[in-house]
């Protein structure tokens, strides 16, 4: 054990997935888009695909964005805890990799935030 | 021969009414009655070595607190019943006092608990009595912080319902994971996190924004406050200083631990304060200086004087202090970003900067604010004049450690997000900075077990699974009043009506604060 204590000591973690009601943690990073000020946190299916994912999840959470409305997830390119990532659309969640707690990032070609300026 | 009866010396009475009423047990181990003193891996090899920081025998300490409560409860009373509150700058500035209430004062109360606890803890009489004093101290100061506020309370919204709030709403989690992570250390661990390097390094960062802030805006309960806190923060600064030279100078094994204590104890701060800079930079319709300047002179002058003296020990700077000290050219916009985007589900109003704020920004910030910062506030007031303010109706990802939302960048690239992520028996976690990175991987079984709001709310335990459900039932923020910009909240409405700016719609009864 890392911690000092008087016996041995250890611990559960808070936030395993077996506490999420069925459901997991996926986390999307838009870099370049800093009007929103960190990456989104999202509830969501295991078993939901992955463009239901885009349209039903993502889309709805960036929409106030002016750059949001083009955004194709088709054209994205995807990295997966930080390692480029081909999501195949009509697989789920689960089926593509997208684990508890991952973090996807996505960046739209052409789209850098408003007027360039990374939000 | 008859013995005159002397006056004991100051020296000596000292001496006998706290060091001399220890003892030596004779019937238990000492190891026994104080169990908390070797499993951090720190050595005392000679406690008569301690020297007291201050010197007062407790019939003393309550002759100089009892005068200036005397002192201090006048004047609230002065300032209640000459309607003080009317005379603050703008009611945008009550604001920092919800964020102050929600986030400061509970943690005076955990500082009176935990110093408490190791003033029983700790085999030095002259360490014991200087703690038992403090947590006095401490919880003095929840007192008199509450009482400063109360009558704010009566006529403003958001400061209902504080240590219910801290308890759950997710930005005060920022500051009760700090406190309940230098309280569940070992005593020699809590006051170095606490005495030295929060009372002492980075206290003046904390005290004189609201401090200062204070006077500046007109708030004469809180100024009154603070000046009778100084000399109870003084001894506290004292202490902090004779904690840090004792334990280093007892015994060369004891340095390298109390390095990594003030590595990760400076970062915690200094995570910890950014909720003041936005404070400070945003907040205050009368400025005091910017968080950058405060910054530079509080820590880059004084802090670096003060880690100067004790190179000596074999002690160097804190880790990452240039992350710091380049993140004070960005932290409080950053911050006030997101509290503006949130502020659907906060117990303050948030605001956007006006044009003759933005120009002081500028001024203060010549290297980043206009190019990194202006667009994105000029963008939201566009949002704002159509109708459509800006609210970000999804939950932030927050760092696992400082439980901040992981909204800062890059040291060298304040476009890119600082996120760091690892595994850890088969989970993933998250942080938004090598700083916060690094304290989990040195005690991962502390931090595996955040509390984080968001999870907390996606597991189905903050009463609601929608985050206006959450917001009124599980943090007690009452929708329409206390949450949503300032401009036409009943705050507004209230302080125009004092100002004789513009009646209340209704009759008149709605003057007066529930």
């Amino acid at each position: 054990m890392s911690v000092k204590a008087l016996y041995q000591y250890s611990a559960e973690p808070r936030d395993l997935q077996a506490n999420f009601n069925g459901m997991q943690l996926v986390y999307l990073y838009w870099p370049n888009h800093l009007l929103f000020c960190s990456p989104f946190a999202f509830l969501a299916s295991p078993e939901m695909s992955m463009g239901e994912f885009c349209e039903q999840v993502v889309r709805p959470a960036i929409t106030a964005h002016p750059q949001a409305a083009g955004l194709d997830f088709g054209q994205a390119q995807w990295l997966l805890n930080n390692q480029p990532f081909s999501p195949a659309p009509a697989l789920s969640l689960a089926q593509n990799g997208v684990a508890h707690k991952a973090l996807l990032t996505l960046r739209a070609p052409g789209l850098d935030g408003i007027a360039g300026g990374a939000i | 021969m008859a013995t005159k009866n002397k006056k004991l010396s100051l020296k000596d009475k000292y001496q006998y009414l706290t060091r001399d009423m220890a003892w030596e047990p004779s019937y238990q181990k000492k190891e026994d009655i104080f169990p908390y003193e070797r499993f951090e891996g720190i050595k005392i090899t000679d406690w008569d070595k301690w020297e007291d920081p201050f010197r007062l025998t407790m019939d003393a300490y309550w002759k100089y607190q009892a005068e200036k409560e005397k002192k201090l409860y006048a004047i609230f009373d002065a300032f209640a019943q000459n309607n003080g509150h009317q005379n603050i700058s703008d009611a945008r500035y009550v604001n920092a006092l919800k964020l102050f209430l929600t986030g400061v004062s509970p943690l005076e109360y955990g500082a009176f608990q935990g110093y408490a606890k190791v003033g029983r803890h700790f085999s030095g009489a002259g360490a014991r009595v200087a703690c038992q004093m403090q947590s006095i101290d401490e919880l003095r100061h929840v007192q008199t912080q509450l009482h400063a506020m109360s009558h704010y309370n009566k006529h403003f919204n958001g400061l209902h319902d504080f240590a219910h709030m801290h308890d759950r709403v997710w930005f005060l989690s920022v500051p009760k994971s700090f406190f309940d992570d230098a309280r569940s250390a070992g005593p020699f661990e809590f006051l170095t996190a606490i005495s030295f390097s929060f009372e002492y390094v980075l206290t003046n960062l904390l005290f004189v924004p609201f401090m200062s802030g204070a006077a500046y805006n007109g708030d004469m309960a809180t100024v009154t406050f603070g000046f009778s806190a100084q000399s109870d923060e003084a001894r506290h600064m004292t202490l902090g200083l004779e904690v840090i030279k004792f334990i280093l100078e007892q015994h060369e094994d004891n340095v390298p631990i109390v390095q990594h204590w003030i590595d990760k104890w400076f970062w915690r701060g200094y995570r910890l304060l950014s909720l003041v800079s936005m404070m400070m930079d945003y907040m205050l319709p009368n400025k005091v200086m910017s968080w950058k300047d405060a910054w530079e002179v509080y820590y880059e002058q004084n802090g670096g004087a003060l880690f100067k003296d004790l190179e000596r020990y074999g002690i160097r700077p804190p880790k990452y202090q240039d992350v710091a000290n380049d993140g004070k050219n960005h932290i409080s916009h950053q911050l006030w970003s997101t509290f503006y985007q949130y502020s659907h589900a906060t117990n303050f109003h948030t605001w956007l900067p006006s044009a003759a704020e933005m120009d002081w920004l500028s001024e203060q910030y010549p290297d980043t604010f206009d190019k990194y910062y202006r667009p994105r506030f000029e963008h939201w007031q566009k949002m704002q004049d159509k109708g459509e303010r800006f609210y970000n109706n999804t939950l932030p990802q927050l760092c696992q450690v400082c439980q901040v939302p992981t909204l800062f960048t890059e040291h060298g690239d304040p476009t890119q997000l600082s996120l760091r992520t690892l595994e850890h028996e088969g989970e993933r976690y998250h942080f938004c900075s090598d700083g916060c990175c690094d304290i989990f991987k040195y005690e991962p079984e502390k931090y595996i077990q955040s509390w984080l709001p968001v999870h907390q709310i996606y597991q189905g335990n903050c009463e609601g699974a929608d985050v206006e459900t959450v917001v009124s039932k599980y943090y007690h923020i009452n929708i329409g009043q206390d949450n949503f910009d300032y401009v036409g909240s009943p705050d507004h409405q209230r302080w125009q009506a004092i100002k004789g700016n513009r009646p209340l719609g209704g009759d008149d009864d709605s003057r007066d604060a529930a």
